[in-house]
């Protein structure tokens, strides 16, 4: 007989490992979340490059393919976290889930597997990517992988945390599209990715602080911006301590969604 | 070796009273008791909206009750929700496997939901595909398999934890004869060889037929209980159907034959019906006295829909309504006889 307990980690274990199985055999998702944004980066990047002028850098701070490089990366992360915890929506209703809310689960089994799923998918395909970094003239040295690492993980969790927020609550993926269109896109546009936020007052300037996807992507940012003298690069800490915090908040927020729908009045 | 853990000690594995479900002004369930026997293959019959995937969503822990009680396996389903999940195998009216997964891929996963893993996890996988023969299937794909093999593979899943009851709903829905003859079968099997105690709701005559005991719930009561033969031998011989005319309508020729014979004639979807011991001898009878009137006549041992048209003045057919709580559950299908 089993024990009535709440389990944790051997579900959250098997979530994850599904997420990663069911990734590997779907290879249409790979390209989709990969392909996009290379295509957005070449694309964006090459139009944008002989008339981008980063005001808070040097003239010579390189071309706008290396500035794009970063928030790129944060895209390939969003987009891999949609498209993992998309399935959320119809998993629930009538698939695989179903089970799962019915088994003596702790309330943090369901979130946990599928954050670390999405965040190992999301890493995966961040680190695929930066294969292209040294071809945009940003070479990566074990200082750069040491720094990109934790930033990937946490930038991966939060944005895994973003898409199953927006998921378990919804009925059907119309509606996720729709909140992804206007509200996850705008979220990464405005948080220096696509373009410098202006410093100063204005509602720009406020819309970049208050995004907690800005300071993901400046943690990426200075990460490869880094040299290899002793001690962190500006920014890099903030940057992962306020993701670390966005990613917890997403986490309890999850935690609480769940408990709340396992049981329905 | 046996797939049943130890039972309760109350006698029944599930026992539900004066349960009571609204969702606005329907009562979805308005007041139900009923109790399934360990060991028993129960069905629950009903038109869909009758209250039965309701009262599936209450058994299953998810669904809170407005008022009264259910116990599965010696427990509240409300008040030691966890102890019941740990008891429980659940198997849903739309499929819960990975399709992208093998069938052992699904059940590895199936089985980590409720902490088993290890050489334990493996074991029981082994025993759960032989009695549900499929061992040799256990690294097909499940998107590539019939609708009956994934039923059956899904109900694997649920005989890892080796639970004291299974919870089925509609669990032929999609499923060709062929399959669901397969997956009754199957059913009975675990039944008689393993002592599975199983509760299933279904909207199919044929199904209900087959099980040990038959609950028939309409408009969120239990309107008759018992085992399909006591139901059935309860309707007090067979049933004559009878055509009528246009010119005459069924209202008046039911009115002339009760107050001619004083059997009592009812009219059920325009045709007259009657009940009666001794048919043969008073369809012959009515044939002769009415020729004009009557147009067809036919004389069948009850059903299980006789049941229900007796129980409740209706056609089953016409319940069939989609006022079913659809929380979380696939809008209700069409009602197939």
């Amino acid at each position: 007989m089993t024990k009535p307990t709440r389990l944790l980690w051997t579900p959250a274990i098997a979530f994850w490992w599904r997420d990663v199985i069911r990734f590997l055999r779907q290879r249409n998702r790979i390209i989709g979340a990969l392909a996009t944004p290379l295509v957005f980066w070449l694309l964006i990047g090459s139009g944008f490059g002989p008339s981008f002028r980063n005001p808070g850098a040097a003239s010579d701070a390189g071309s706008y393919l290396v500035y794009f490089f970063p928030g790129t990366l944060v895209l390939i992360m969003l987009f891999t976290a949609i498209f993992s915890t998309i399935s959320v929506i119809e998993d629930r209703r009538e698939g695989f889930l179903q089970g799962a809310l019915v088994a003596p689960l702790s309330p943090a089994a369901i979130p946990l597997g599928k954050f670390l799923g999405g965040t190992t998918l999301a890493v995966l395909q961040a680190a695929l990517f930066c294969v292209l970094a040294p071809l945009a003239g940003m070479p990566i040295g074990w200082h750069q992988v040491a720094l990109l690492l934790p930033a990937f993980v946490l930038v991966g969790f939060a944005m895994t945390g973003l898409g199953f927020l927006v998921a378990w609550p919804m009925d059907s993926t119309q509606g996720f599209h729709a909140i992804m269109n206007i509200f996850l896109m705008p979220l990464w546009m405005m948080s220096g990715a696509l373009f410098p936020m202006p410093a100063g007052t204005g509602w720009l300037y406020w819309v970049g602080v208050l995004n907690p996807v800005s300071y993901g992507v400046t943690a990426i940012r200075s990460a490869f911006a880094s040299g290899h003298g002793p001690g962190l690069p500006a920014g890099y800490l903030v940057g992962l301590s306020v993701t670390a915090l966005f990613a917890a908040v997403m986490f309890a927020i999850s935690v609480n969604l769940v408990a709340k729908r396992s049981r329905r009045n | 070796m046996s797939l049943q853990s130890h039972f309760n000690t109350s006698g029944h594995a599930i026992v539900v009273r004066e349960l009571v479900k609204t969702f606005g002004e329907r009562r979805a369930l308005d007041g139900i008791s009923l109790e399934v026997r360990q060991g028993e293959l129960f069905c629950l019959l009903g038109p869909n909206g009758g209250g039965k995937s309701t009262l599936f969503r209450v058994l299953a822990t998810l669904l809170l009750p407005d008022s009264g009680t259910a116990e599965v396996a010696g427990h509240d389903v409300i008040a030691a929700a966890a102890e019941v999940r740990s008891r429980l195998g659940v198997v849903f009216q739309s499929p819960s496997l990975d399709g992208k997964l093998t069938i052992l891929e699904n059940l590895r996963c199936g089985g980590a939901l409720y902490g088993l893993r290890g050489a334990v996890l493996e074991s029981r996988i082994t025993e759960a595909t032989k009695a549900l023969n499929l061992t040799d299937r256990l690294n097909d794909l499940v998107e590539t398999l019939s609708g009956g093999l994934q039923r059956r593979a899904e109900i694997a899943k649920c005989l890892l934890i080796r639970p004291d009851v299974l919870l089925l709903d509609e669990p032929s829905t999609g499923l060709d004869p062929g399959a669901r003859l397969d997956l009754w079968a199957a059913l009975e099997q675990l039944r008689s060889e393993h002592g599975v105690t199983a509760l299933c709701t279904t909207h199919l005559m044929e199904e209900a037929a087959r099980a040990d005991r038959v609950g028939i719930v309409s408009a969120g009561k239990l309107v008759a209980l018992g085992t399909p033969e006591e139901l059935t031998s309860a309707i007090g011989g067979d049933v004559i159907s009878l055509g009528v005319s246009k010119e005459t309508g069924a209202d008046q020729l039911a009115a002339t034959i009760t107050a001619k014979t004083g059997i009592p004639a009812t009219v059920v979807e325009g045709e007259v019906r009657i009940e009666h011991a001794e048919a043969y001898a008073l369809a012959s009878r009515l044939a002769g006295e009415f020729p004009k009137e009557i147009t067809s006549l036919r004389i069948a041992r009850p059903t299980l829909e006789d049941v229900f048209i007796a129980r409740t003045g209706r056609l089953f057919a016409d319940q069939d309504v989609e006022t079913n709580d659809t929380a979380g559950k696939p809008a209700a299908k069409k009602k197939k006889r």
